[in-house]
């Protein structure tokens, strides 16, 4: 009998505080399984931002920061250049890395800091009740877009991959989705990925994860996978926008 | 023992190192940048890094990360660079972490000029940034002191864990000395088994924040700061006393200003006027304790600044009512000249407890 | 045969593992656990290949799944 269970060691086994269907949770595993199989648990520094998954401080077994809303680059970065031996990951949503957050994001990126960044993109800001995100599709409704997002009141959405692949220091862009089974597969390739580049000092890496928010979409989770079948992958191409071999 | 002339910013930088400190963040603001120059220079010599930020938002949360790792670590701004730093600023201290933030004040509110400024006497000694903390401040006088300083600020932070902000301005900065280092003395830094380098570097799992969800929690982290501000209140208050024992005039001056007034009080003494000086070195904590014995001897107590009057409430605090409390100050960065004060000092003492 | 368990006291009854599995044999229970979800439940262990994509799917790891060797 082969056991296939869940919960990594980098994972403290403490129940999620996030919504049913919320996939956070599908995130965190992932980044933890391949913090695992890395063997870098111990040497792991990993920084959580302002936003749901500010309590991934309290999740992963790792030693952990939380940073200040849209600081988690430059707190890692601070980290990484007082220890450049150690591994650093930021968890960051899509307000604070695409919003209050871009600026540090795209300078900790260009000077190729040796750190990886998950970016869980869920289209709305979900810990302040689901208002409009830099991500949130035209014409989707949000707590500030009530009658939807509107280029001409509220601009275009931010696509951070193709942002942020063409700049030097980058070294790893990855866009995948965590809707089911073989996206989540693909995900974590893409985080092992990631994460081997900062490992070999290649540069910055980042993995866009589409990720659901039921609550705020006002959506089942059922029909929060749906949603993102039909609206936000068209929107949102998957794929690696950027590796070793160059922009893609 | 070495003995040398050196510039006021230089001090700074070189009291830095002379701490152990080996990192720095900052981004470039005039009167500031001299600073950032020297140590560009000097922390690469030393085995250290300098690295200059995209913004001052950028810069402190540096700084944070710095400090998280374990790092003596450092920034220094100008007034405006300091206020992108609050919420920054914040989080150090909610998070208990130290640093040190070095602050060349400047003409203000809003750009205003670069020219010599104490308006950022509240910001620093309430806090200034939001929630219920302080930070350490203090205010040097001399480049021998801005040395020594960087060095005590260093130690004060590691020791409370927590920020210390040392005020200066631009003539401060300007300003060539004498100075005397002891290159023998050894920094010894304290160790950190609180620090995030890593599970396998320390005993469990250690993890930095300053986000409390549940109320009691929140509390209990409020109150224990509390006590160690209490601590530091009864325990690392400085201040220099002048000519105070006898004085019928108290001036009190921080700083830049505090050398003009000192210059003045001899004045005043050889013109038969019985002045002295009391003067802040911690503008956080307060000396208190010395403005009210003052207010029990003197006439009344003369607060100058370069400012609209803010160590004045200090002042005023310290005092109880005792004694009448009033205030010189000149603003826009413009330096109260010794016979100005003097002037105001006269008049002042012919007022004297007969009101304000 | 494959045995699949769930740690029930953690299932937020999302549904997220119904979706995944290829043989379609998870069921939200009628029961609910103290969180006040609908579980997750097998109904027919027997047609389990023991793949792990719920397992894959949970965001809560409450899934966990023994492989037997045939199936
Ligand atoms: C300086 C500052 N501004 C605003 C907030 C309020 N705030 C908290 S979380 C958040 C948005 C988070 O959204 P996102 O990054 O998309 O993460 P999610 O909650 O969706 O996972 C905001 C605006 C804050 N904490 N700090
Ligand atoms: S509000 Fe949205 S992002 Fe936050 S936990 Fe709930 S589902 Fe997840
Ligand atoms: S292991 Fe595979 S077949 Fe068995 S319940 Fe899970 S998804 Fe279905
Ligand atoms: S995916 Fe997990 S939490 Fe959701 S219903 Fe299935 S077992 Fe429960």
């Amino acid at each position: 009998m082969k056991k296939i269970t869940a919960r990594p060691y980098s994972l403290r086994d403490v129940p999620f505080h996030y919504c049913p269907g919320c996939m956070h949770g599908i995130a965190h595993r992932l980044v933890a399984e391949v913090i695992d199989e890395l063997g870098v648990s111990g040497r792991t520094i990993g920084i959580s931002s302002v936003g749901c998954s500010v309590f991934a401080k309290h999740y992963f077994n790792v030693d952990m920061i939380q940073a200040a809303h849209g600081r988690a680059p430059a707190v890692a970065t601070g980290v990484k250049r007082v220890l450049p031996d150690r591994v650093l990951f930021t968890y960051q949503g899509d307000g604070d890395l695409a919003a209050i957050g871009i600026g540090d994001f795209i300078h900790t990126a260009s000077r190729g800091e040796k750190i990886t960044t998950i970016f869980v993109n869920n289209t709305v800001y979900g810990m302040t009740g689901g208002q409009m995100a830099p991500t949130t599709l035209i014409g989707q409704v949000t707590k500030t877009t009530p009658f939807g997002r509107s280029v001409e009141i509220n601009g275009n959405p931010i696509r951070v991959c193709e942002l942020i692949a063409p700049v030097e220091g980058v070294a790893y862009v990855e866009r995948v989705s965590l809707h089911n089974p073989k996206e989540i597969i693909k995900a974590k390739k893409a985080i092992k990925r990631a994460f081997e580049m900062q490992l070999n000092g290649i540069g910055f890496s980042l993995v866009e994860a589409l990720s659901a928010c039921p609550t705020n979409l006002g959506l089942s989770p059922l029909e929060a996978i749906k949603w993102m079948e039909e609206k936000m992958i068209p929107f949102y191409p998957l794929g690696v926008y950027k590796s070793p071999a160059g922009v893609v | 023992m070495r003995r040398f002339l050196m510039k006021g910013n230089d001090a700074i930088g070189e009291g830095a190192i002379l701490a152990g400190c080996r990192h720095f963040f900052g981004y470039p603001i005039t009167p500031q940048s001299e600073v950032a120059h020297y140590l560009a220079k000097r922390l690469p010599e030393v085995g250290g890094l300098f690295m200059q930020a995209e913004s001052e938002l950028a810069s402190i949360n540096l700084v944070f990360g710095a400090a998280c790792a374990g790092a003596r670590v450092m920034t220094a701004s100008s007034s405006p660079g300091v206020s992108l730093m609050q919420e920054g600023l914040s989080f150090l201290a909610g998070s208990e972490l130290p640093c040190v933030l070095v602050n060349i004040m400047r003409g203000g509110p809003g750009l205003g000029n670069i020219g010599p400024s104490q308006g950022d006497y509240f910001q620093a000694t309430r806090g200034g940034g939001h929630g219920d903390y302080y930070t350490i401040v203090l205010a040097p006088n001399s480049v021998q002191e801005i040395l020594d300083i960087m060095k005590k600020a260093f130690d004060l932070s590691d020791m409370y864990r927590m920020p210390v902000v040392v005020m200066a301005d631009g003539i401060m900065g300007q300003m060539m000395e004498p100075v005397v280092i002891d290159e023998e003395k050894s920094v010894e830094i304290p160790p950190r088994p609180w620090a995030t380098i890593g599970r396998d570097y320390h005993e469990d799992r250690n993890e930095i924040n300053s986000l409390f969800v549940v109320l009691e929690e929140m509390e209990e982290v409020n109150l224990r700061l509390l006590h160690k501000y209490e601590e530091i209140r009864a325990k690392e208050t400085l201040c220099e006393e002048y000519m105070l024992n006898d004085a019928e005039v108290a001036l009190v001056a921080f700083g830049t200003v505090s050398r003009i007034c000192r210059a003045v009080v001899d004045k005043a003494r050889e013109q038969g006027i019985r002045a002295g000086l009391i003067r802040p070195i911690t503008l956080w904590p307060f000396p208190y304790d010395v403005i009210s014995r003052a207010a029990k001897s003197a006439q009344c107590l003369l607060a100058v600044e370069m400012n609209m009057g803010q160590m004045f409430e200090d002042v005023e605090i310290g005092a109880k009512g005792r004694v009448p409390v009033y205030h010189y100050g000149r603003l826009g960065g413009m330096v109260p000249l010794a016979k100005d004060i003097l002037e105001e000092l006269k008049k002042v003492s012919e007022r004297g407890g007969t009101g304000r | 045969m494959s045995k699949v368990t769930f740690r029930e006291d953690r299932c937020k009854g999302c549904q997220l593992c119904t979706t995944a599995c290829p043989k379609k044999i998870i069921v939200m229970a009628s029961s609910i656990n103290e969180m006040g979800y609908h579980i997750a439940s097998v109904t027919e262990q027997e047609k389990c290949t023991g793949c792990g994509l719920c397992v894959i799917m949970c965001p809560d790891m409450v899934i966990e799944v023994e492989r037997g060797q045939a199936g």
